[in-house]
């Protein structure tokens, strides 16, 4: 187990180089002059130019500049804008916010995804079943951005007025709840049919059967036997679903005027920031290979027939 | 008993009927589909309703008919006094769970145990079933274990309760010849030492001539012969026993074909007219098309569903 864990970290390394440096190349090798438009009406002061030119390396190839700003990245350094604002502290604020968004978006789409499931894995054809295949096509069919709004506008002040529905600019878990529950409510319908199907596969499992031969009670023949083989595939969705609430919170983020991870990427694009966008990708990278290496170990967990020498 | 499926009513099961003491092994004969496993399933009430639905009929345990009592009530006598052990049992443990929690579970969630009792019982279950080194393996995974090991674990996790009756579903198909004999001596031995009833479903006679007290042949969903084990050896009374008994391969008919018995046991949606067995019997009649056969009583606790059940019992 020590052993794979270490081959698996040390993999990460050129997956880590490949996937930023793509990024990299992708954001500062677009044949524009970086510096259009950055200066108001009026073209950039030659000095200015000069300063920062040297600043962001843009002299040097592409592929020393990707290797001075990975340098600096090690030590922590994520640079600063063109307008000298320190990308490491925006990141800093952002982050916390958007983590703990995207952890009550996992946490609703896990509880109520799987419940859903599972109750409708058990009752195949009934009025329920019929309920979250039709809601959940629903939901998978909605783009997000209509799921928020419809949704901010009923359930706030200019609707049937049940909840506040504004978010602070350093925002509490209970402000969180709605916007997790529109970042997670796509995922959340997925959940509830990979463990809906998951369910009506492994019911009929001869294991089931004998659990049911031993007497045990319903609940322990469901919520152990039977739901433990089930949750397997539905974990793996979990894990690398963080990645994925994290860097699709862009849309959601905008819609409830939450000053996260996406609002800076967002504006990172549309400013030409460079910098700020390979900076927040990158964090964003890092997360999706952590969360599958806890994944692929998660798996050795709870599958026992799973080990890694 | 009848399965309620798209193709129609399947009578899975009809008329059976038989019965076991404490300290007796009663063997239930068969081919695939006639019906053997679920009338096991229907005695411990494992069957998925829809699609199976039990029209009549009743089953008594210690003098109670189980069809009566609620799901409740069943689902305690199921391991407490009717325990069951299962043809596969790479399958039919949980992959995800050792052996030692499956074993555990039973005498902690029904019994009340501690953790270390029932650590400590468990290891003495697989002991009993000569399982080497028990307290080590008690921590293994069913995927860690040989095929014997696993049916000998199942059996333990059977026994964790003390059942009364021991339904086996054919414990050793899955298994090797050597191993096969291994199991069935474990099981008659157990049962001999706790003077347990045993129902033992199989499609292989070896293992029934080796273990068995009483045999009941079943050919589409219905007994067709019962009989006691030497006396159905001797003289088969109905033709689907004896064709059976001619399809064993024989040392001393070395060289010649061996026989078989031709056709396809019926579809269940669609039992034929008559006797259920009249297309492939080589002793077929006129009578046998149009009458279903009664139960014919041969003396000594033998019956047998055919026309010329006499008849045949005295050729042999």
């Amino acid at each position: 187990m020590g052993r794979y864990v270490l081959r698996r970290l040390l993999q990460l390394i050129p997956v880590f180089l490949g996937t930023t440096f793509l990024i990299y190349a992708l954001v500062w090798a677009i044949p524009q002059d970086p510096f259009a438009g950055k200066c108001g009406q009026r073209p950039c002061d030659p000095a200015y130019i000069a300063e920062m030119s040297q600043k962001l390396n843009l002299n040097d190839p592409l592929v020393v500049q990707y290797f001075k700003y990975l340098g600096n990245l090690l030590v922590g350094d994520f640079g600063t804008t063109f307008n000298g604002v320190s990308v490491g502290e925006q990141i800093a604020t952002s982050w916390p916010i958007t983590l703990k968004m995207g952890i009550i978006a996992l946490i609703i789409e896990a509880v109520i995804g799987i419940i859903a499931g599972v109750l409708t894995g058990l009752r195949k054809q009934g009025f329920l079943d019929n309920l979250v295949l039709v809601s959940t096509l629903f939901l998978i069919s909605l783009p997000v951005f209509v799921t928020g709004f419809v949704l901010r506008l009923y359930l706030g002040p200019q609707g049937f007025d049940l909840m506040d529905t504004s978010v602070s600019s350093d925002p509490t878990f209970g402000e969180l709840i709605l916007p997790g529950f529109v970042l997670g409510s796509l995922s959340m319908a997925y959940v509830a049919r990979l463990t809906r199907s998951s369910i009506v596969e492994n019911r009929r499992a001869d294991y089931v059967r004998t659990a049911i031969a031993k007497g045990q009670p319903q609940s322990r023949v469901v919520g152990i036997h039977l739901l433990r083989n089930s949750l397997i595939p539905v974990i793996t969705f979990l894990g690398t679903d963080l990645g994925a609430l994290m860097g699709g919170a862009i849309v959601t983020e905008g819609v409830f005027n939450i000053n996260g991870i996406g609002g800076l990427i967002f504006r990172g694009i549309q400013e030409k920031e460079g910098i700020m966008v390979t900076g927040i990708v990158t964090l964003l990278v890092l997360v999706y290979l952590l969360m599958s290496l806890i994944v692929d170990l998660l798996y050795a967990v709870l599958d026992p027939r799973i080990r890694y020498e | 008993m009848e399965f309620r499926t798209r193709d129609g009513v399947a009578k899975v099961l009809n008329g059976v009927s038989y019965h076991v003491s404490a300290g007796e092994t009663l063997a239930v004969l068969g081919e695939s589909g006639s019906g053997k496993s679920v009338t096991a399933q229907t005695i411990m009430g494992i069957l998925d309703t829809p699609p199976g639905f039990i029209t009549n009929g009743s089953i008594k345990f210690r003098g109670e008919d189980l069809l009566t009592q609620s799901a409740e009530e069943r689902r305690m006598v199921r391991g407490e006094g009717i325990a069951m052990i299962f043809q596969d049992a790479l399958s039919a443990l949980n992959p995800v769970f050792t052996i030692g929690f499956q074993i555990e579970e039973q005498l902690k969630v029904r019994r009340g145990l501690s953790k270390a009792d029932a650590r400590k019982r468990a290891v003495e279950l697989l002991d009993q079933v000569k399982i080497p080194n028990a307290k080590g393996r008690v921590n293994d995974y069913p995927h860690q274990f040989s095929g014997g090991m696993r049916q000998r674990a199942m059996i333990a996790m059977s026994l964790a309760l003390d059942p009364e009756l021991l339904i086996a579903d054919e414990p050793t198909t899955a298994l090797d010849v050597t191993v096969q004999a291994q199991i069935m001596d474990l099981l008659a031995e157990i049962q001999k030492e706790r003077d347990m009833g045993m129902i033992l479903i199989t499609h292989d006679l070896g293992v029934v001539a080796d273990v068995a007290d009483r045999i009941s042949v079943m050919y589409a969903g219905r007994i067709v012969e019962h009989a006691d084990v030497y006396e159905l050896f001797r003289a088969p009374g109905h033709p689907y026993t004896e064709s059976l008994l001619e399809s064993l391969p024989r040392v001393d008919l070395r060289g010649q074909e061996l026989k078989t018995i031709k056709g396809l046991p019926p579809s269940l949606t669609n039992i034929p007219p008559g006797c259920p067995f009249n297309p492939r019997c080589p002793r077929v009649f006129d009578r046998c098309v149009t009458e279903v056969p009664a139960v014919h009583n041969l003396g000594m606790g033998r019956t047998s569903r055919c026309h010329i059940a006499e008849e045949v019992v005295a050729r042999g």
